[in-house]
């Protein structure tokens, strides 16, 4: 499918506001739901963007998420401004964050955002640079 | 789907309050006049409480000629009755009350919802459910998880309400008790249009057990006299407990199901949140979910007379008089299991589905997508639609011209108007360039 057949969604995630975090992954539903994707799909994706979502807010004051969806795939792409991830292998262990404890105090931050992300995508990357930011594409594809 | 909410067209002034209620927006204004996609309607009576007309009603059988068509008619109220008369402090007055109007036998579902909060336990443990566990004893809300949240059906529990269970004991209770089964009717009491649409069209069940529902605030006219003329000495014990009498409020079904851990939702604003977190990973640390389309629960629904706090009052005084709960025998609750497992699990109704064609889907997708760019995106509902998304979408649908919008038109008159400044139709206070006023031809700065 040519890149122009495609959908784009995008959201801006304010950071440090997790009254709000969700909406971007509702929005996301809505329209998956619109485009008769499967259910089981609809939830893998809405659980990559939830968790993403949450990430920007809490680590990297806010960011972008886009939504890409094809007739094959859906591809999430997160960019933000933040502090960048030092040790992504690490990140990527469950259990292991960041978080402040304000944030855990919440009920976040637990150390499975990133772990989640990848189990329910099928294909997901990191990019990130210290100082400057990360930005994390995630792939689900769609069963046919 | 089958519906009891409809619309009196002659009350209708199309003010667009209720397409802005809707919590599935399933109402548009049409010249002039609000008509519900029936495919998106769940029958929660949002839109009846809102209308400032009484336009929208829930259509349910009368009570006389409830009490007309049978030779032997069973009422089974629901506990939010007992609610909604002052002054009042014994429930078997309201139910030997119903007696007395011309019921030949009441089975409350006060008593089968403790029946039902009895082997619910049993019957998980046989089961794989998922955790954690949705009470589908709120109709409006198992439509909207069939409709919106498809991936959440493997979490309810067996589709059953209170009111149909006991329809279906009281059924037998009667041929047993050897009326001929053709002779029976079974009507319940209930305070919502969602109960009075599962009646007809119950939403787990292969086919309905209820005769017709009837709206608690038209039983509440009918009992007022008689129930003043009972001879409080005579009254038969009716009464079932405390446990089951409030599942009418928020909170009562969950309390009922003991050492679980709980979380009681209502308003379907709230229900929809809370089933939002659910589907996005955010699972609460509760083995059980009550959600309630009605605010308060069922006191808050629209076909009840009091308002439910006041009515959460009345009732929480009369279970100060009543026993916990009538513990049911081994036989009720192995009946009650095997009525469990005969329910369906009700299926996806993919009712926001732009197409069967997933390519043409993205397509329409696509089209709405950029008519919304083009729009205010003010919800101002001139066009008869909850939202400019709302509208674009009904656009691509065939179901709106693009000329129902009010700005648009305005944008294509500005162009329309032959050599005038695009301001030109504004009055003059208004204009924020300069004019060339025809007459004179002179330019005007403004």
């Amino acid at each position: 499918m040519q890149e122009e057949d495609r959908i784009h969604l995008s959201y801006q995630v304010e950071g440090g506001d997790l009254t709000h975090a969700g909406e971007a992954s509702s929005g996301v539903k809505q329209t998956l739901r619109k485009l008769g994707i499967d259910p089981g799909t609809i939830r893998r994706v809405s659980v990559c963007m939830y968790e993403g979502e949450i990430n920007m807010v809490i680590h990297a004051n806010g960011g972008l998420a886009m939504v890409d969806v094809g007739m094959d795939d859906i591809t999430i792409t997160l960019t933000d401004y933040g502090p960048g991830i030092p040790d992504i292998d690490r990140a990527m262990q469950a259990g292991f964050s960041t978080a402040a404890d304000s944030v855990r105090d919440l009920g976040f931050g637990a150390g499975m955002g990133l772990p989640n992300m990848k189990k329910y995508s099928d294909e997901m990357k990191i990019k990130s640079i210290v100082g400057v930011g990360t930005t994390v594409t995630m792939v689900v594809k769609i069963p046919s | 789907m089958r519906h009891s909410v409809a619309l009196t067209l002659k009350k209708c002034r199309g003010c667009t309050t209720c397409i802005k209620s809707c919590p599935t927006e399933a109402i548009r204004v049409r010249n002039g006049k609000a008509t519900i996609l029936p495919n998106r309607c769940i029958d929660c009576g949002t839109c009846i409480q809102v209308c400032p007309h009484q336009a929208v009603r829930s259509q349910r059988a009368s009570v006389q000629d409830a009490l007309k068509r049978f030779r032997y008619t069973i009422a089974v109220p629901d506990p939010a009755l007992y609610a909604q008369f002052h002054n009042l402090n014994d429930v078997n007055i309201v139910l030997n009350g119903l007696l007395a109007i011309g019921f030949d036998d009441i089975y409350e579902s006060a008593a089968s919802a403790e029946l039902l909060a009895a082997v619910m336990d049993a019957w998980e443990q046989g089961h794989a459910a998922l955790r954690p566990e949705l009470s589908p004893a709120c109709p409006a809300v198992v439509r909207l998880i069939c409709i919106r949240f498809p991936d959440l059906l493997g979490h309810l529990a067996p589709v059953i309400t209170p009111v149909e269970l006991a329809a279906i004991l009281a059924r037998r209770r009667a041929e047993e008790a050897g009326v001929p089964p053709e002779d029976i009717g079974v009507f319940s009491i209930v305070p919502c249009s969602s109960q009075v649409t599962s009646a007809s069209a119950p939403n787990g069940l292969k086919e309905r057990v209820v005769d017709g529902a009837l709206a608690i605030r038209d039983v509440y006219l009918e009992l007022l006299g008689p129930m003043r003329q009972l001879d409080p000495k005579e009254l038969l014990p009716l009464a079932g407990g405390r446990t089951g009498t409030s599942w009418a409020f928020s909170g009562g079904e969950a309390l009922s199901r003991r050492d679980k851990r709980y979380i009681a939702v209502d308003g379907i604003v709230n229900v929809i949140k809370m089933l939002e977190e659910i589907e996005d990973g955010r699972m609460p640390d509760a083995d059980f979910i009550e959600l309630r389309a009605c605010t308060k629960g069922c006191l808050g629904g629209c076909l009840n007379v009091e308002n439910p706090f006041t009515a959460k009052m009345r009732l929480k005084d009369l279970m100060g008089n009543m026993p916990p709960s009538h513990s049911p025998t081994a036989a009720a609750r192995a009946e009650a299991v095997a009525i469990l497992e005969s329910t369906e699990k009700p299926e996806f109704l993919p009712t926001f589905q732009l197409d069967p064609d997933r390519r043409k889907a993205m397509e329409k997708m696509m089209a709405i997508q950029q008519l919304e760019e083009r729009l205010p995106g003010l919800r101002c509902g001139s066009c008869g639609a909850p939202s400019c998304r709302a509208f674009a979408e009904d656009v691509v649908m065939g179901r709106a011209s693009v000329d129902d919008c009010i700005f648009r038109v305005r944008e294509r008159m500005q162009h329309e108007a032959v050599g005038a400044d695009p301001d030109a139709y504004l009055p003059a206070p208004f204009r924020q360039r300069k004019v060339r006023t025809a007459a004179a031809g002179e330019e005007e700065t403004l």
